[in-house]
């Protein structure tokens, strides 16, 4: 790559880094250091070829209206939850529960940074630049070397009530960078639920580090205010016969990128990734970009990616997936299924499947479609009395299944399916 | 109950004529059956009627009931008491065939200005109907059609029909893909139905069918039009001769 060409990462000075003690300190140096080497991203970029950069690396962000919930509960508000509340990427104590449950420790990172010897020193910015290679994501850097805040958490037990992350915005014009760092020790089990805008720009990375045999859930629905912009990056790091599960709703978003890196590093491990996006023109911008990697570099593991898409009125989704099998990841299970309903002649779908291959004795596949709602389906259910819209939204539900289906938990499962039958309610016709 | 007046109908797409002056007319409670060779537009009559998007009515009239079919859509035509067993029943992955029914009998109910059906009801009822066809929980479960054999695929057109309590069946071969036992129980759900408010067009190529489903009249479609009538006896002329042989005497007699 090219870093010479690349504009000077101005966005970031050791000035405006957190005040953080010695291990933090450093980390965040490091990352700074990252960055500078290898500058910002820009459109020549492979990797930022449809999803333009430009808006998430200026010095303040476009302003973004607050969404008017008009009493509209939270997601998730049905689901026993320990919760934690940011507001425009701000530590809310009064909105949080108290941070403490059995086989459970949770700690501000600020907290921990500020701290000479903690845990997450093994972890922060490690699992970020583990993912760097071989395409780096100068915004994860960007975030480890800037992020103001974020939880840490390590589960040691099987945790069943989930810690759930509420990200309120609030402010128009709020630029947050929030930084996570997950550790699921050998046996242990935790779920991770997020929600909300967060901001009018988010910029947010999770690491979580899996150990042998543990067990992480996410379940993410990012908000409704059209107009905020988001950069994620999750980076997980997984142990033998670990179970990652991740799922992602999206109803809105001028701009959302989540990138979502995956290596397995133990034997007989699980992964699957899933995303469920809809967007509608009508109400504003709507451009999202999900962009996975996923290495295989352990025995008999198996990779699933699956990501729906359904648009209309010019919006616009991308895919950008990849799993690489290395030589010594032989009975490499690896699935990659990117799909995208076009409601419309005006939406647009941009997908780029690769799979990279160096053991011989592995199943990999990948699937990506894009396509308007089937006619002869369309008939057979209205034939039967069912009418257009009701047929449409059972034909988008059905479409959306197998994403949604990646979601463990019947309750959780739920509440993600009411938003979605909601939003098809909305946006008839 | 069904009357189609001097029907003509072309592809939508191009310049091609399917149905050249159809006339039929459908008591209520009686069974009709049209016979006739492949291309005859057996199936563009049904398809028409249902509704299918793709061809243009240039000519003529179809009423269910004194109300013009050709001026509702799909589901309103559904709602007014019509339905079509499909030849080729279409597979939806993602839709339990369940949650399908419930949606179509619950949808046609609110048509009509009824309650929707509670679902302890609404089990109870499918139940019953889905023993009588000998379709089992797995098969209510499932997606629609999906992975169905050619014989579930076809009773669970019956099995909605049953659910759904039409007025006007129409069965568009749906004798095609079915063994001798599934043409049996197929038969047996399509008799179990037969009522004086119920009528039924069954559209087939072969005779056999109608030894199970024992129609009223039979019509003899060719070219796009109906050509001949008669009772059931003309099914085993079809069956006899080939529809050959009565085209040709049909053009001797002209």
């Amino acid at each position: 790559m090219n870093t010479a060409a690349k504009p000077a990462p101005t966005l970031i000075s050791a000035d405006a880094r957190p005040v953080s003690g010695a291990w933090a300190h450093d980390a965040r140096a490091d990352a700074a250091h990252r960055l500078a080497e290898m500058g910002l991203p820009t459109r020549r970029d492979e990797y930022w070829k449809w999803t333009r950069p430009d808006s998430l690396i200026t010095a303040t962000p476009a302003s973004a209206e607050v969404f008017d919930y008009d009493g509209e509960p939270p997601v998730f508000h049905q689901v026993d939850r320990l919760k934690i509340v940011f507001v425009d990427g701000v530590f809310d104590a009064e909105a949080s529960d108290d941070l403490s449950g059995e086989g459970l420790e949770i700690e501000r990172l600020s907290d921990a940074a500020a701290k000479d010897i903690h845990w997450a020193k093994d972890l922060y910015g490690v699992l970020e630049t583990r993912g760097q290679s071989p395409v780096v994501r100068p915004l994860a850097a960007h975030n480890t070397a800037m992020a103001t805040d974020g939880v840490v958490i390590r589960a040691t037990g099987r945790i069943s009530r989930p810690v759930s992350v509420f990200y309120r915005h609030d402010d128009a014009n709020s630029d947050a960078v929030l930084h996570h760092v997950i550790r699921v020790e050998a046996g242990a089990k935790l779920t991770l639920l997020e929600n909300g805008a967060a901001a009018a720009r988010f910029s947010k990375v999770v690491e979580v580090d899996v150990a042998d045999g543990g067990e992480f859930h996410h379940v993410r629905a990012q908000g409704r205010d059209h107009q905020r912009q988001a950069i994620t990056h999750m980076f997980a790091r997984l142990g033998a016969q670990s179970v990652f599960k991740s799922f992602t709703m999206t109803v809105n978003g001028k701009l959302t990128r989540n990138e979502c890196v995956i290596e397995f590093l133990g034997d007989d491990a699980i992964a699957h990734a899933a995303g469920a996006a809809l967007g509608d023109g009508a109400d504003g911008e709507f451009h999202h970009d999900d962009t996975v990697f996923i290495t295989h570099d352990a025995v008999a593991c198996e990779s699933r990616q699956v990501f729906k898409k359904v648009l209309k009125n010019g919006a616009k989704g991308v895919f950008q997936g990849k799993i690489l099998v290395k030589q010594k990841a032989q009975k490499t299970d690896g699935y990659q299924k990117s799909q995208s309903l076009l409601l419309d002649d005006d939406a647009s779908f941009q997908a780029k499947p690769e799979l990279e291959i160096y053991a011989d004795d592995v199943i990999c596949s990948h699937g990506s479609t894009s396509g308007a709602i089937d006619e002869e389906a369309m008939f057979y259910l209205r034939s039967r009395g069912i009418p257009a819209h009701i047929a449409t939204d059972l034909l988008v539900l059905a479409f959306l299944a197998d994403a949604i289906e990646e979601i463990e938990d019947d309750a959780i499962s739920a509440e993600i399916t009411d938003r979605l039958d909601a939003w098809l309610a909305r946006h008839r016709g | 109950m069904l009357k189609i007046n001097n029907l003509h109908v072309k592809l939508e797409e191009e310049d091609k004529r399917i149905l050249k002056g159809v006339d039929l007319e459908v008591p209520a409670g009686s069974v009709h059956a049209i016979m006739g060779p492949n291309g005859s537009g057996k199936s563009t009559l049904s398809y028409v009627l249902s509704g299918r998007d793709g061809y243009e009515v240039t000519e003529g009239s179809a009423t269910l009931e004194g109300n013009d079919l050709l001026d509702m859509d799909p589901e309103e035509r559904a709602a007014a008491g019509l339905f079509l067993a499909f030849q080729y029943p279409v597979e939806i992955p993602g839709v339990g065939n369940m949650t399908f029914l419930r949606t179509a009998v619950n949808a046609q109910r609110k048509a009509r200005g009824e309650d929707e059906m509670s679902a302890a009801d609404f089990l109870k009822f499918i139940r019953a109907k889905a023993k009588e066809l000998k379709i089992d929980a797995d098969m209510l479960k499932r997606p629609v059609n999906v992975g169905f054999s050619g014989g579930e695929k076809k009773r669970n057109e019956i099995l909605q029909m049953a659910m759904l309590e039409p007025k006007m069946c129409i069965l568009d071969e749906t004798d095609s893909g079915l063994d001798v036992d599934a043409m049996k129980l197929v038969s047996e759900g399509v008799n179990a139905l037969r009522d004086t408010g119920r009528s039924f067009l069954v559209i087939t190529h072969y005779q056999r069918l109608l030894d199970h489903i024992k129609p009223d009249v039979v019509h003899i479609m060719a070219d796009g039009r109906i050509v001949k009538s008669g009772g059931p006896e003309l099914a085993l002329e079809v069956e006899n001769n080939g529809y050959a042989g009565i085209l040709a005497e049909m053009e001797i007699d002209a």
